[in-house]
């Protein structure tokens, strides 16, 4: 087995890491569901909220690459083992960084995404109130 | 030979967009302080001639350039970049824009189209404002010929031919993407002839009714095209990446998204001003936003910024060279606004419960969206910036956006049936007790179906009382007697009702199987069951594939055959999923076959999507739509006319 990992480990240095990851059977419940529908709907709106970080704007829920196969397998097994599915967001988030959710956070580099749109509303309430006057 | 023709061309195009930036402009500060057109000075007469005559020069060179790709010309840098001798003709052809350079051809090919088009045919404004708008197309395309010829060269050539070319990226090998970009190029493109109207305006200050009149068939038929090219872009999404998503909050498709938000707004506001001679200075403030998000959007997706902030750093100059031209015009138009815009007395004013009241607040509300959808697409690129990356996406965007499309979609429903003006609901109370009913008929309806989560349960909802609400405005008159643009008006709206229920239906009752078959089993999803009969390995003109042999069979009707592909191209090497669909009145089958596993068996992704396809119809629809409304103006123009040269030669016959 050593020698087997060993070799796995030495066509994955010197070929592309792509190729390495396709020759690998994908993981269990890569494209696989859930069999009880209910726990597969929670792992599916959690999945269509992930992004997958070897495409260009596609969530792991919606992509044939590899790490996003892998990612839906991960998420389906811990949704199964009961885990919640912000908690498993948040294991995703100190692994690979926040860029992994799309779902972004108040925080300090995040707070005028949720600040502007409460402008924007101020905004257009008074613009509204301005522009319509009584017909002189 | 062939592509130093087209070179040349695009030289002698770019000196006479010069000419005609300085012909222009020099008229219209010739004679300042009078508008009398009889006393143009003399060089007004070069102005419309150069636009023609520069439209005609970058057809020649944009044909040079299909001639290039159509006879695989491996000399050529970008042939040999972008092609291969071994691909079907149209998709050689269909290289020529499937890259940068050939892409920005295109857009300054359409841009001078259009300002030759307005030099050739528009005459109902006064010459100086026309003068100015020419003027100002000019000066837009002389930017992206400086952009073309100083960085992005299409007619490049090697020193030593290349033996074969590198290929076309193979999710581009399908018709829907050949047309889509073009499509969407003419919409983005059109806006520029608002942009350019707004300036000659600005710079004569003459924003009248006439003007909007002048202005609203170009927006109309830019917006008709953007339309299509969404619509189609999203369809080509669905079908060919495999997956049955149709729509990613991708900064590509946003960047296609926000001039058509902006756009929409417009051409609402135009109406208004054309109308009732009100929101002038808003008309114009539009005017120039849309076709300051046309060239975002262009500088997004050529800017190489999407893939990483750090892309663009390391090769910068293109992204720097349209920086600068964002920023030039952007900037410089919003200058001219901000000085002028004071000197524009606003307008009519109107009440609360009248046409414009509720056109103006839709227009907020557009515009709101507009903001949103810009502020989550350049958000993640500001804090990339820093070093911190972050991503918005569909759980930012879906919620916030739907704060202002709620209010939107409800205001829609009732703008229509009001009166310019003034106007009062009791006047129109059979009308909104018909909304209501459907707006209740809804609630029950979804309620019991169960289970349906907030954003679709809303969209099902305002979907069937949009439904209802845009077709009210016809109640009680003659069918036949309806002007044709107020059919346009009917069906668009109606189009976004049926689009809006595909998209909530598709959300809300999506039914997904994912599982692996072996030959001769059936696998069930939702009302279907479907069978594999076999795989096979097909070849086409440049991949080979395996192809799964489906029968599919709705309850145990007559099973129909699907055959989905996994294609692998070779040049360049990579793998495709093709899908394959059935479409019936109430939904789509989505089947696509995958991978070999280890005990032999294939795996197969199966959706069923109930009413899925009336996203793109009801898109198709709200394009047939504009068609009408802009075919209905154009009539009734031509009419107006006919009617006032009847009246000239009837008083010269009086006369003598």
């Amino acid at each position: 087995m050593k020698f087997a990992g060993f070799l796995l480990f030495g066509a994955a240095m010197t070929s592309s890491p792509l190729m390495a990851q396709d020759q690998l059977p994908p993981a269990p419940y890569a494209y696989r569901q859930l069999s009880d529908p209910k726990l597969e709907a929670k792992a599916e709106a959690l999945m269509g909220t992930l992004r997958c970080l070897q495409c260009q704007s596609q969530s792991i829920a919606d992509s044939d690459a590899p790490i996003a196969g892998d990612m839906r397998s991960e998420v389906r097994l811990r949704i199964a083992a009961g885990e919640d599915p912000e908690v498993i967001r948040r294991w995703l988030m100190e692994r690979y960084g926040d860029y992994v959710s799309y779902k972004p956070e108040i925080s300090r580099t995040t707070w005028p995404l949720f600040a502007v749109p409460l402008v924007l509303i101020l905004l257009a309430v008074a613009i509204v109130w301005r522009r319509v006057g009584r017909p002189s | 030979m062939i592509a130093e023709l087209g070179l040349a061309a695009l030289w002698m195009a770019a000196a006479l967009a010069i000419l005609q930036v300085v012909t222009g402009l020099l008229t219209v500060y010739a004679g300042r302080g009078g508008s009398d057109d009889s006393v143009l000075p003399e060089i007004a007469r070069l102005t419309r001639p150069s636009a023609v005559m520069q439209g005609l020069l970058t057809i020649f060179s944009f044909a040079m350039l299909l001639w290039v790709f159509a006879i695989t010309d491996l000399s050529v840098r970008l042939v040999a970049e972008n092609s291969h001798s071994m691909k079907p003709l149209v998709f050689k052809i269909a290289a020529a824009w499937g890259n940068h350079e050939g892409s920005m051809l295109l857009w300054v090919t359409i841009m001078s189209l259009a300002g030759a088009l307005i030099a050739l045919v528009e005459r109902r404004l006064p010459e100086r404002t026309m003068q100015a708008t020419i003027a100002a197309q000019g000066l837009v395309a002389l930017g992206f010929y400086a952009f073309l010829l100083l960085s992005s060269n299409p007619f490049d050539r090697l020193t030593f031919p290349a033996l074969e070319g590198a290929g076309l990226n193979p999710l581009l090998q399908d018709l829907g993407l050949a047309f889509h970009p073009p499509t969407l190029y003419v919409g983005y493109v059109g806006l520029s002839i608002a942009f350019s109207f707004a300036v000659g305006a600005l710079l004569t200050r003459e924003v009248t009714p006439a003007f909007a009149r002048a202005m609203r068939p170009w927006i109309l038929a830019a917006w008709i095209f953007l339309t299509l090219g969404i619509t189609a872009g999203s369809y080509w999404a669905y079908y060919e990446l495999g997956w049955g998503g149709w729509w990613f909050w991708d900064p590509v498709e946003n960047a296609s998204l926000m001039p058509w938000l902006a756009a929409t707004a417009l051409l609402h506001s135009v109406s208004v001003l054309a109308a009732r001679d009100a929101l002038r200075t808003w008309t114009i403030m539009l005017g120039v936003v849309a076709f300051s998000m046309s060239m975002l959007g262009t500088f997004l997706v050529r800017s190489g910024i999407l893939t990483s902030v750090h892309a663009f750093a390391v090769d910068p100059q293109r992204g720097t060279f349209i920086l600068i031209l964002l920023a030039l015009y952007i900037g410089g138009a919003l200058l001219l606004f901000a000085l002028r815009a004071g000197s524009i007395v606003e307008g009519k004013r109107f009440a609360v419960a009248s046409r414009e009241g509720a056109l103006v607040f839709n227009n907020v509300m557009l515009s709101a969206i507009l903001a949103i959808v810009l502020l989550g697409t350049l958000y993640p690129l500001v804090t990339e910036a820093f070093g911190v990356r972050v991503s918005v996406g569909p759980p930012y965007f879906d919620p916030v956006s739907a704060i202002f499309v709620i209010p939107m979609l409800l205001v829609m429903m009732v703008g229509p049936l009001l009166r310019w003006r003034q106007d009062s609901a009791s006047r129109i109370k059979g009308q909104l007790l018909a909304i209501l009913a459907a707006l209740a008929v809804g609630i029950i309806v979804v309620v019991l179906i169960g289970g349906v989560h907030v954003l679709p349960f809303l969209g099902l909802v305002l979907a069937l009382a949009l439904a209802v609400a845009s077709l009210s405005p016809l109640k009680g008159r003659k069918l036949r007697r309806v002007p044709l643009f107020t059919w346009g008006m009917v069906l668009a709206h109606f189009g976004i009702a049926m689009a809006l229920f595909g998209m909530a239906s598709d959300s809300a009752f999506t039914k997904e199987k994912l599982t692996a078959v072996g030959v001769g089993e059936t696998a069930m999803v939702g009302p279907w069951s479907v069978k594999l009969d076999g795989v096979e390995p097909v070849a086409g003109p440049n991949w080979t594939a395996m192809q799964g042999n489906l029968t599919a069979s709705y309850r145990g009707e007559q099973p129909i055959t699907l055959t989905p592909q996994s294609r692998s191209f070779w040049a360049p090497p990579q793998q495709t999923k093709e899908s394959a669909l059935s479409t019936r009145w109430n939904g789509q089958l989505y089947a696509v076959i995958g991978e070999q596993s280890a005990q032999g068996r294939w795996q197969l992704r199966l959706w069923w999507k109930p009413f899925v396809i009336y996203i793109w119809l009801g898109g198709g629809l709200v394009a047939l739509g504009g068609l009408l409304s802009l075919i209905g103006r154009m009539m009734a123009d031509l009419r107006l006319r006919m009617a006032k040269r009847n009246r000239a030669l009837r008083a010269g016959e009086a006369a003598a």
